[in-house]
Protein backbone atom coordinates (compact mmCIF):
# COMPACT_ATOMS: atom_id res chain seq x y z
CA UNK A 1 0.00 0.00 0.00
CA UNK A 2 2.23 2.89 -1.13
CA UNK A 3 0.14 5.77 -0.59
CA UNK A 4 -0.28 4.81 3.28
CA UNK A 5 3.52 5.02 3.57
CA UNK A 6 2.95 8.46 2.08
CA UNK A 7 0.87 9.87 4.22
CA UNK A 8 3.62 8.75 7.04
CA UNK A 9 5.93 10.59 5.28
CA UNK A 10 3.69 13.42 4.92
CA UNK A 11 2.72 13.35 8.74
CA UNK A 12 6.43 13.71 9.32
CA UNK A 13 6.56 16.68 6.73
CA UNK A 14 3.47 18.17 8.63
CA UNK A 15 5.39 18.16 12.06
CA UNK A 16 8.21 20.68 10.42
CA UNK A 17 7.32 24.33 10.39
CA UNK A 18 3.57 25.12 8.26
CA UNK A 19 5.17 25.87 4.69
CA UNK A 20 3.72 25.58 1.38
CA UNK A 21 4.96 22.52 1.02
CA UNK A 22 3.30 20.21 2.88
CA UNK A 23 -0.14 21.85 1.58
CA UNK A 24 0.95 20.64 -1.91
CA UNK A 25 2.41 17.06 -1.22
CA UNK A 26 -0.94 16.37 0.28
CA UNK A 27 -2.38 17.55 -2.96
CA UNK A 28 -0.45 15.07 -4.87
CA UNK A 29 -0.98 12.03 -1.85
CA UNK A 30 -4.92 12.84 -2.85
CA UNK A 31 -4.12 12.71 -6.46
CA UNK A 32 -2.12 9.38 -5.85
CA UNK A 33 -4.65 7.86 -3.76
CA UNK A 34 -7.49 7.98 -6.65
CA UNK A 35 -5.05 6.87 -9.07
CA UNK A 36 -4.29 3.70 -6.39
CA UNK A 37 -7.53 3.23 -6.38
CA UNK A 38 -7.83 2.99 -10.05
CA UNK A 39 -5.27 0.56 -10.06
CA UNK A 40 -6.42 -1.69 -7.47
CA UNK A 41 -10.13 -1.49 -8.93
CA UNK A 42 -8.38 -2.55 -12.37
CA UNK A 43 -5.79 -5.00 -11.13
CA UNK A 44 -8.66 -7.46 -9.67
CA UNK A 45 -10.86 -7.20 -12.91
CA UNK A 46 -8.11 -6.72 -15.74
CA UNK A 47 -11.03 -6.71 -18.03
CA UNK A 48 -10.44 -2.98 -19.69
CA UNK A 49 -6.15 -3.89 -19.61
CA UNK A 50 -6.83 -6.89 -21.35
CA UNK A 51 -9.30 -5.74 -23.85
CA UNK A 52 -7.45 -2.66 -24.70
CA UNK A 53 -4.86 -4.87 -25.70
CA UNK A 54 -5.99 -7.41 -27.37
CA UNK A 55 -7.87 -4.55 -28.92
CA UNK A 56 -4.65 -2.44 -30.49
CA UNK A 57 -3.29 -6.05 -31.73
CA UNK A 58 -6.26 -6.66 -33.49
CA UNK A 59 -6.17 -2.66 -35.03
CA UNK A 60 -2.10 -3.86 -36.26
CA UNK A 61 -3.64 -7.56 -38.02
CA UNK A 62 -6.17 -5.57 -39.47
CA UNK A 63 -4.07 -3.01 -40.78
CA UNK A 64 -1.23 -5.41 -42.72
CA UNK A 65 -3.81 -7.29 -44.29
CA UNK A 66 -6.07 -4.32 -45.73
CA UNK A 67 -2.99 -2.03 -46.67
CA UNK A 68 -1.10 -4.92 -47.82
CA UNK A 69 2.07 -4.32 -45.60
CA UNK A 70 5.25 -5.68 -47.36
CA UNK A 71 8.69 -4.87 -46.21
CA UNK A 72 8.68 -1.99 -48.39
CA UNK A 73 5.92 -0.20 -47.69
CA UNK A 74 6.02 -0.86 -44.12
CA UNK A 75 8.07 1.96 -43.42
CA UNK A 76 5.71 4.53 -44.69
CA UNK A 77 2.63 3.19 -42.83
CA UNK A 78 4.09 2.31 -39.29
CA UNK A 79 3.32 5.85 -37.86
CA UNK A 80 -0.01 5.93 -38.78
CA UNK A 81 -0.69 2.35 -37.56
CA UNK A 82 1.06 2.79 -34.18
CA UNK A 83 -1.09 5.27 -33.32
CA UNK A 84 -4.34 4.49 -34.89
CA UNK A 85 -3.63 0.99 -32.41
CA UNK A 86 -3.03 3.60 -29.30
CA UNK A 87 -5.50 5.99 -30.22
CA UNK A 88 -8.39 3.19 -30.73
CA UNK A 89 -7.06 1.31 -27.52
CA UNK A 90 -7.19 5.06 -25.23
CA UNK A 91 -10.22 5.63 -26.55
CA UNK A 92 -11.77 1.69 -25.16
CA UNK A 93 -9.92 2.57 -21.70
CA UNK A 94 -11.17 6.05 -21.66
CA UNK A 95 -14.89 5.31 -22.00
CA UNK A 96 -14.36 3.13 -19.39
CA UNK A 97 -12.63 5.47 -17.29
CA UNK A 98 -16.08 7.49 -15.60
CA UNK A 99 -18.63 4.98 -17.33
CA UNK A 100 -17.53 2.07 -14.74
CA UNK A 101 -17.73 4.87 -11.53
CA UNK A 102 -21.47 5.64 -12.64
CA UNK A 103 -22.15 2.03 -12.87
CA UNK A 104 -20.56 1.22 -9.27
CA UNK A 105 -22.20 4.08 -8.17
CA UNK A 106 -19.14 5.28 -6.92
CA UNK A 107 -19.34 8.71 -9.04
CA UNK A 108 -21.05 10.34 -6.04
CA UNK A 109 -18.79 8.96 -3.63
CA UNK A 110 -15.64 10.19 -5.80
CA UNK A 111 -17.65 13.43 -6.06
CA UNK A 112 -18.15 13.69 -2.34
CA UNK A 113 -14.74 12.61 -1.28
CA UNK A 114 -12.97 16.00 0.69
CA UNK A 115 -10.83 16.46 -2.42
CA UNK A 116 -10.75 19.41 -4.65
CA UNK A 117 -12.19 18.89 -8.04
CA UNK A 118 -8.66 19.30 -10.01
CA UNK A 119 -7.50 16.59 -7.64
CA UNK A 120 -10.22 14.15 -9.04
CA UNK A 121 -9.15 15.49 -12.79
CA UNK A 122 -5.65 14.99 -12.37
CA UNK A 123 -6.24 11.78 -10.46
CA UNK A 124 -8.23 10.48 -13.50
CA UNK A 125 -6.32 11.45 -15.65
CA UNK A 126 -2.85 9.95 -14.50
CA UNK A 127 -4.97 6.61 -14.29
CA UNK A 128 -6.13 6.78 -17.69
CA UNK A 129 -2.04 7.57 -19.01
CA UNK A 130 -1.06 5.00 -17.05
CA UNK A 131 -3.92 2.32 -18.12
CA UNK A 132 -2.52 3.46 -22.06
CA UNK A 133 0.95 3.31 -20.84
CA UNK A 134 1.00 -0.09 -20.22
CA UNK A 135 -0.74 -0.94 -23.20
CA UNK A 136 1.67 0.84 -25.30
CA UNK A 137 4.23 -1.37 -23.37
CA UNK A 138 2.95 -4.04 -24.94
CA UNK A 139 2.37 -2.83 -28.18
CA UNK A 140 5.78 -1.35 -28.59
CA UNK A 141 7.77 -4.85 -29.34
CA UNK A 142 5.54 -6.53 -31.20
CA UNK A 143 5.63 -2.92 -33.75
CA UNK A 144 9.33 -3.57 -33.31
CA UNK A 145 9.29 -7.26 -34.44
CA UNK A 146 6.10 -6.86 -37.43
CA UNK A 147 7.87 -3.45 -38.48
CA UNK A 148 11.12 -4.47 -38.50
CA UNK A 149 12.71 -2.03 -36.50
CA UNK A 150 16.13 -1.49 -35.49
CA UNK A 151 16.04 -1.17 -31.50
CA UNK A 152 17.79 2.27 -31.20
CA UNK A 153 14.52 4.12 -31.81
CA UNK A 154 12.97 2.91 -28.80
CA UNK A 155 13.81 5.54 -26.42
CA UNK A 156 12.92 8.32 -28.68
CA UNK A 157 9.83 6.33 -29.28
CA UNK A 158 8.93 6.06 -25.76
CA UNK A 159 9.30 10.30 -25.76
CA UNK A 160 6.96 10.56 -28.23
CA UNK A 161 4.86 8.12 -26.93
CA UNK A 162 4.12 9.62 -23.97
CA UNK A 163 3.67 13.55 -25.28
CA UNK A 164 1.26 11.63 -27.34
CA UNK A 165 -0.45 9.72 -25.15
CA UNK A 166 -0.88 12.83 -22.17
CA UNK A 167 -2.59 14.92 -24.51
CA UNK A 168 -4.75 12.46 -25.64
CA UNK A 169 -5.90 11.48 -22.06
CA UNK A 170 -5.77 14.99 -21.12
CA UNK A 171 -8.79 16.19 -22.96
CA UNK A 172 -10.09 12.53 -22.83
CA UNK A 173 -10.47 12.45 -19.22
CA UNK A 174 -12.54 15.76 -19.51
CA UNK A 175 -14.77 14.09 -22.44
CA UNK A 176 -15.29 10.80 -20.33
CA UNK A 177 -16.70 12.73 -17.46
CA UNK A 178 -19.20 14.53 -19.89
CA UNK A 179 -19.96 11.73 -21.81
CA UNK A 180 -21.00 9.56 -18.70
CA UNK A 181 -24.08 11.62 -18.51
CA UNK A 182 -25.31 10.97 -21.68
CA UNK A 183 -27.46 9.05 -23.50
CA UNK A 184 -25.29 7.53 -26.29
CA UNK A 185 -22.02 7.45 -23.21
CA UNK A 186 -19.33 5.78 -25.44
CA UNK A 187 -20.62 5.97 -28.34
CA UNK A 188 -20.01 9.89 -28.33
CA UNK A 189 -16.67 9.85 -26.61
CA UNK A 190 -14.72 9.44 -30.37
CA UNK A 191 -17.17 12.14 -32.41
CA UNK A 192 -16.44 14.20 -29.83
CA UNK A 193 -12.57 14.09 -28.81
CA UNK A 194 -10.62 12.48 -32.53
CA UNK A 195 -11.49 16.28 -34.01
CA UNK A 196 -10.03 17.98 -31.09
CA UNK A 197 -7.30 15.36 -30.87
CA UNK A 198 -6.29 15.86 -34.58
CA UNK A 199 -2.89 18.03 -33.77
CA UNK A 200 -1.72 15.00 -31.13
CA UNK A 201 -2.66 12.13 -33.99
CA UNK A 202 -0.89 14.15 -36.52
CA UNK A 203 1.96 16.33 -34.87
CA UNK A 204 2.93 12.03 -33.30
CA UNK A 205 2.32 10.52 -36.38
CA UNK A 206 4.98 13.01 -37.68
CA UNK A 207 7.47 12.33 -34.89
CA UNK A 208 7.64 8.93 -35.09
CA UNK A 209 7.92 9.00 -38.65
CA UNK A 210 11.00 11.13 -38.51
CA UNK A 211 12.20 8.82 -35.57
CA UNK A 212 12.10 5.87 -37.98
CA UNK A 213 13.85 7.52 -40.94
CA UNK A 214 16.53 8.76 -38.72
CA UNK A 215 16.00 12.95 -39.51
CA UNK A 216 17.94 15.14 -36.92
CA UNK A 217 16.14 17.01 -34.52
CA UNK A 218 15.90 20.26 -36.30
CA UNK A 219 13.52 18.34 -39.09
CA UNK A 220 10.97 16.94 -36.63
CA UNK A 221 11.70 20.15 -33.86
CA UNK A 222 8.27 22.55 -34.75
CA UNK A 223 6.25 18.90 -34.44
CA UNK A 224 7.65 18.36 -31.34
CA UNK A 225 6.95 21.75 -30.27
CA UNK A 226 3.27 21.64 -31.40
CA UNK A 227 2.98 18.49 -29.54
CA UNK A 228 4.13 20.00 -26.09
CA UNK A 229 1.72 22.75 -26.94
CA UNK A 230 -1.02 20.64 -27.30
CA UNK A 231 -0.52 18.94 -24.18
CA UNK A 232 0.25 22.12 -22.16
CA UNK A 233 -3.12 24.21 -23.25
CA UNK A 234 -5.39 21.48 -22.92
CA UNK A 235 -4.36 19.89 -19.95
CA UNK A 236 -4.60 23.52 -18.46
CA UNK A 237 -8.07 24.04 -20.33
CA UNK A 238 -9.31 20.68 -19.13
CA UNK A 239 -7.85 21.09 -15.76
CA UNK A 240 -10.09 24.23 -15.56
CA UNK A 241 -13.53 23.44 -17.35
CA UNK A 242 -13.35 20.04 -15.26
CA UNK A 243 -14.84 21.65 -12.71
CA UNK A 244 -18.04 23.21 -14.60
CA UNK A 245 -18.87 19.72 -15.44
CA UNK A 246 -18.89 17.40 -12.71
CA UNK A 247 -20.65 19.87 -10.44
CA UNK A 248 -24.06 18.42 -9.51
CA UNK B 1 -49.21 31.38 -20.25
CA UNK B 2 -48.44 35.54 -19.66
CA UNK B 3 -45.51 34.86 -20.88
CA UNK B 4 -46.03 33.82 -24.37
CA UNK B 5 -48.68 36.47 -25.42
CA UNK B 6 -46.41 38.83 -24.30
CA UNK B 7 -44.15 37.42 -26.61
CA UNK B 8 -46.01 37.17 -29.71
CA UNK B 9 -47.66 40.95 -29.13
CA UNK B 10 -44.64 43.12 -29.24
CA UNK B 11 -44.04 42.67 -33.01
CA UNK B 12 -47.25 44.65 -34.01
CA UNK B 13 -46.19 46.01 -36.92
CA UNK B 14 -44.23 45.59 -40.51
CA UNK B 15 -41.71 47.60 -38.84
CA UNK B 16 -39.58 45.90 -36.60
CA UNK B 17 -35.74 44.27 -35.95
CA UNK B 18 -36.77 41.16 -37.27
CA UNK B 19 -38.37 42.36 -40.98
CA UNK B 20 -35.67 45.07 -41.02
CA UNK B 21 -32.81 42.88 -41.01
CA UNK B 22 -34.79 39.58 -43.20
CA UNK B 23 -35.72 43.10 -46.01
CA UNK B 24 -31.85 44.04 -45.61
CA UNK B 25 -29.99 40.40 -45.74
CA UNK B 26 -32.62 40.30 -48.67
CA UNK B 27 -31.13 43.44 -50.55
CA UNK B 28 -27.56 42.31 -49.63
CA UNK B 29 -27.76 38.93 -50.94
CA UNK B 30 -29.93 39.76 -54.22
CA UNK B 31 -26.90 42.62 -54.80
CA UNK B 32 -24.50 39.99 -54.14
CA UNK B 33 -25.60 37.74 -56.48
CA UNK B 34 -25.51 40.25 -59.21
CA UNK B 35 -22.10 41.16 -58.47
CA UNK B 36 -20.91 37.56 -58.36
CA UNK B 37 -22.17 36.64 -62.04
CA UNK B 38 -22.48 40.58 -64.00
CA UNK B 39 -20.40 42.84 -62.50
CA UNK B 40 -17.15 40.95 -61.27
CA UNK B 41 -15.48 40.01 -64.58
CA UNK B 42 -14.18 36.86 -65.36
CA UNK B 43 -11.07 35.42 -64.09
CA UNK B 44 -8.66 36.14 -66.84
CA UNK B 45 -6.03 33.61 -65.94
CA UNK B 46 -8.26 30.98 -66.20
CA UNK B 47 -8.36 29.21 -69.37
CA UNK B 48 -12.11 26.84 -70.34
CA UNK B 49 -15.44 28.25 -69.82
CA UNK B 50 -16.08 26.05 -67.11
CA UNK B 51 -12.81 27.12 -64.85
CA UNK B 52 -14.30 30.40 -65.48
CA UNK B 53 -17.75 30.12 -64.73
CA UNK B 54 -16.77 28.03 -61.30
CA UNK B 55 -14.49 30.77 -59.96
CA UNK B 56 -17.54 33.27 -59.55
CA UNK B 57 -18.46 30.32 -56.57
CA UNK B 58 -15.64 31.76 -54.44
CA UNK B 59 -17.44 34.76 -53.61
CA UNK B 60 -19.99 33.24 -51.58
CA UNK B 61 -17.90 30.58 -50.74
CA UNK B 62 -15.63 32.58 -48.86
CA UNK B 63 -18.25 34.50 -47.40
CA UNK B 64 -20.00 31.19 -46.12
CA UNK B 65 -16.55 29.84 -44.89
CA UNK B 66 -16.17 33.55 -42.76
CA UNK B 67 -19.83 33.06 -41.36
CA UNK B 68 -18.77 29.04 -40.78
CA UNK B 69 -15.95 30.26 -38.38
CA UNK B 70 -16.76 33.46 -37.21
CA UNK B 71 -19.91 31.34 -35.67
CA UNK B 72 -17.34 29.42 -33.86
CA UNK B 73 -15.96 32.08 -32.22
CA UNK B 74 -19.57 33.15 -31.65
CA UNK B 75 -20.20 29.95 -30.20
CA UNK B 76 -16.48 30.07 -27.92
CA UNK B 77 -17.83 33.40 -26.87
CA UNK B 78 -21.21 32.51 -25.75
CA UNK B 79 -19.93 29.31 -23.50
CA UNK B 80 -17.08 31.71 -21.97
CA UNK B 81 -20.25 34.06 -20.57
CA UNK B 82 -22.15 30.89 -20.09
CA UNK B 83 -19.99 29.16 -17.39
CA UNK B 84 -19.36 32.93 -15.84
CA UNK B 85 -23.47 34.02 -15.86
CA UNK B 86 -25.19 30.58 -16.20
CA UNK B 87 -28.23 32.57 -17.81
CA UNK B 88 -30.50 31.08 -20.57
CA UNK B 89 -29.43 33.92 -23.40
CA UNK B 90 -25.94 33.06 -23.85
CA UNK B 91 -26.66 29.31 -23.89
CA UNK B 92 -29.19 29.64 -26.65
CA UNK B 93 -26.37 31.83 -28.36
CA UNK B 94 -24.33 29.36 -28.96
CA UNK B 95 -26.80 26.94 -29.74
CA UNK B 96 -27.99 28.88 -32.43
CA UNK B 97 -25.11 30.13 -33.61
CA UNK B 98 -23.60 26.29 -33.93
CA UNK B 99 -26.78 25.05 -36.32
CA UNK B 100 -26.01 28.18 -38.33
CA UNK B 101 -22.46 28.05 -38.54
CA UNK B 102 -23.25 24.43 -39.41
CA UNK B 103 -25.01 25.66 -42.30
CA UNK B 104 -22.45 27.87 -43.68
CA UNK B 105 -19.71 25.07 -42.98
CA UNK B 106 -21.85 22.22 -45.07
CA UNK B 107 -22.48 24.79 -47.77
CA UNK B 108 -18.68 26.16 -47.56
CA UNK B 109 -17.98 22.20 -48.52
CA UNK B 110 -20.56 21.69 -50.94
CA UNK B 111 -19.73 25.14 -53.30
CA UNK B 112 -16.20 24.25 -52.63
CA UNK B 113 -15.92 20.62 -54.06
CA UNK B 114 -18.65 22.18 -57.14
CA UNK B 115 -15.55 24.45 -57.75
CA UNK B 116 -12.64 22.36 -56.95
CA UNK B 117 -13.78 19.37 -59.88
CA UNK B 118 -13.68 21.86 -62.83
CA UNK B 119 -10.38 23.76 -61.34
CA UNK B 120 -8.24 21.14 -59.85
CA UNK B 121 -10.06 17.77 -61.22
CA UNK B 122 -11.19 16.30 -58.68
CA UNK B 123 -13.95 16.77 -56.21
CA UNK B 124 -11.52 16.51 -53.09
CA UNK B 125 -7.97 16.92 -51.81
CA UNK B 126 -6.59 16.76 -48.54
CA UNK B 127 -5.35 20.46 -48.51
CA UNK B 128 -4.86 22.37 -45.09
CA UNK B 129 -8.09 24.63 -46.07
CA UNK B 130 -10.09 21.78 -46.91
CA UNK B 131 -9.38 19.20 -44.06
CA UNK B 132 -9.58 22.10 -41.53
CA UNK B 133 -13.21 23.20 -42.74
CA UNK B 134 -14.20 19.11 -42.80
CA UNK B 135 -12.42 18.82 -38.79
CA UNK B 136 -14.62 21.98 -37.98
CA UNK B 137 -17.99 20.42 -39.56
CA UNK B 138 -17.41 17.10 -37.63
CA UNK B 139 -17.26 19.47 -34.31
CA UNK B 140 -19.83 21.13 -35.43
CA UNK B 141 -21.72 17.88 -35.64
CA UNK B 142 -20.38 16.70 -32.34
CA UNK B 143 -22.07 20.22 -30.46
CA UNK B 144 -25.54 18.90 -31.82
CA UNK B 145 -25.17 15.26 -30.53
CA UNK B 146 -24.00 16.03 -27.47
CA UNK B 147 -26.66 18.47 -26.69
CA UNK B 148 -29.02 15.69 -28.46
CA UNK B 149 -28.19 13.09 -26.12
CA UNK B 150 -29.07 15.04 -22.88
CA UNK B 151 -32.50 16.46 -21.28
CA UNK B 152 -31.18 18.19 -18.24
CA UNK B 153 -31.49 21.59 -19.99
CA UNK B 154 -28.59 23.16 -17.09
CA UNK B 155 -26.32 20.39 -17.52
CA UNK B 156 -27.23 20.35 -21.50
CA UNK B 157 -26.06 24.10 -21.39
CA UNK B 158 -23.14 23.47 -19.15
CA UNK B 159 -21.16 20.79 -21.57
CA UNK B 160 -21.98 22.06 -24.65
CA UNK B 161 -20.27 25.56 -23.30
CA UNK B 162 -17.29 23.01 -22.19
CA UNK B 163 -17.27 21.47 -25.59
CA UNK B 164 -17.96 24.90 -27.49
CA UNK B 165 -14.88 26.32 -25.79
CA UNK B 166 -12.78 23.06 -25.69
CA UNK B 167 -13.54 23.00 -29.52
CA UNK B 168 -12.99 26.61 -30.74
CA UNK B 169 -9.24 26.10 -28.85
CA UNK B 170 -8.50 23.48 -31.06
CA UNK B 171 -9.24 25.10 -33.84
CA UNK B 172 -5.58 27.22 -34.60
CA UNK B 173 -4.12 24.40 -33.75
CA UNK B 174 -5.45 22.30 -36.09
CA UNK B 175 -4.80 24.65 -38.60
CA UNK B 176 -1.00 24.81 -37.59
CA UNK B 177 -0.57 21.42 -37.56
CA UNK B 178 -2.53 20.81 -40.68
CA UNK B 179 -0.44 23.33 -42.50
CA UNK B 180 2.60 21.84 -41.48
CA UNK B 181 1.55 18.52 -42.21
CA UNK B 182 1.13 19.78 -46.20
CA UNK B 183 4.25 21.82 -46.17
CA UNK B 184 5.98 19.39 -44.77
CA UNK B 185 4.90 16.82 -47.41
CA UNK B 186 4.09 19.66 -50.66
CA UNK B 187 3.26 16.50 -52.92
CA UNK B 188 -0.47 17.33 -53.10
CA UNK B 189 -2.28 17.98 -55.98
CA UNK B 190 -1.59 21.33 -56.54
CA UNK B 191 -3.15 22.26 -54.00
CA UNK B 192 -0.98 25.62 -53.05
CA UNK B 193 -1.58 26.85 -56.53
CA UNK B 194 -4.92 26.05 -56.65
CA UNK B 195 -5.52 27.70 -53.85
CA UNK B 196 -3.73 30.55 -54.63
CA UNK B 197 -6.13 31.12 -57.45
CA UNK B 198 -8.76 32.59 -54.93
CA UNK B 199 -6.49 34.80 -53.41
CA UNK B 200 -3.96 36.35 -56.20
CA UNK B 201 -4.40 38.36 -59.32
CA UNK B 202 -7.56 39.76 -58.42
CA UNK B 203 -9.12 42.69 -60.29
CA UNK B 204 -10.28 45.72 -58.11
CA UNK B 205 -14.00 44.85 -59.46
CA UNK B 206 -13.30 41.15 -57.89
CA UNK B 207 -12.22 42.24 -54.86
CA UNK B 208 -14.65 44.74 -54.43
CA UNK B 209 -17.38 41.91 -55.41
CA UNK B 210 -15.73 39.43 -52.69
CA UNK B 211 -15.81 42.24 -50.11
CA UNK B 212 -19.60 43.40 -50.22
CA UNK B 213 -19.80 39.11 -50.76
CA UNK B 214 -18.70 38.68 -47.04
CA UNK B 215 -20.24 41.85 -45.58
CA UNK B 216 -23.81 40.29 -47.53
CA UNK B 217 -22.81 36.88 -45.70
CA UNK B 218 -22.19 38.54 -42.41
CA UNK B 219 -25.63 40.27 -42.51
CA UNK B 220 -27.59 37.46 -43.38
CA UNK B 221 -25.36 35.52 -39.90
CA UNK B 222 -27.10 38.04 -38.09
CA UNK B 223 -30.66 37.87 -39.45
CA UNK B 224 -30.49 34.13 -38.94
CA UNK B 225 -29.26 34.37 -35.74
CA UNK B 226 -32.01 37.03 -34.71
CA UNK B 227 -34.73 34.62 -35.94
CA UNK B 228 -32.93 31.35 -34.39
CA UNK B 229 -32.52 33.46 -30.82
CA UNK B 230 -36.35 34.33 -30.79
CA UNK B 231 -37.04 31.17 -31.79
CA UNK B 232 -34.97 29.64 -28.99
CA UNK B 233 -36.38 32.10 -26.77
CA UNK B 234 -40.22 31.13 -27.57
CA UNK B 235 -39.46 27.16 -27.16
CA UNK B 236 -38.14 27.96 -23.91
CA UNK B 237 -41.05 30.15 -22.93
CA UNK B 238 -43.56 27.14 -24.00
CA UNK B 239 -41.31 24.70 -22.01
CA UNK B 240 -41.34 26.54 -18.80
CA UNK B 241 -45.06 27.02 -19.35
CA UNK B 242 -45.55 23.86 -19.70
CA UNK B 243 -43.63 22.67 -16.31
CA UNK B 244 -45.72 25.16 -14.53
CA UNK B 245 -49.06 23.63 -16.33
CA UNK B 246 -47.44 20.05 -15.42
CA UNK B 247 -46.67 21.13 -11.97
CA UNK B 248 -49.71 23.03 -10.37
Amino acid sequence: MPPQTDTKNQSAATMQPAGAAPVRSRYFYKILAIVYKDITAELRTKEMLSAMFVFSLLVIFIFNFTFDLRTDNAATLAPGVLWVAIAFAGMLGLGRSFIVERDRGSLEGLLLAPVDRSAIYFGKFLGNVIFISVVEVGILPLFIVFFNQPLAVVPALVGVVVLGTIGFAGVGTLFSAMVVHTRARDVLLPILLFPVVVPVLLSAVRLTAGILDALPLEDIQSWLGLLITFDVIFLAASFILFEYIVEE
Amino acid sequence: MSAISSASKKPAGLINWGNGLTLASAIVIITGLYLAFIFAPPAANLRTPAEQFAQRIMYFHVGAAWVGFFAFFITFISGVLYLSKRTFYWDNLGYASVEIGLTFMTMVLITGSIWAKPTWNTWWTWSPRLTISAIGWLMYIGYLMLRGAMDDPSRRATFAAVYGIVSFISVPINFLAIRWWRDIHPAVVGSSAGEGSGGFDMSADMRTTLLFCVFAFTIFYVTLMYHRLKLGKTMHEIETVKQQILHQ
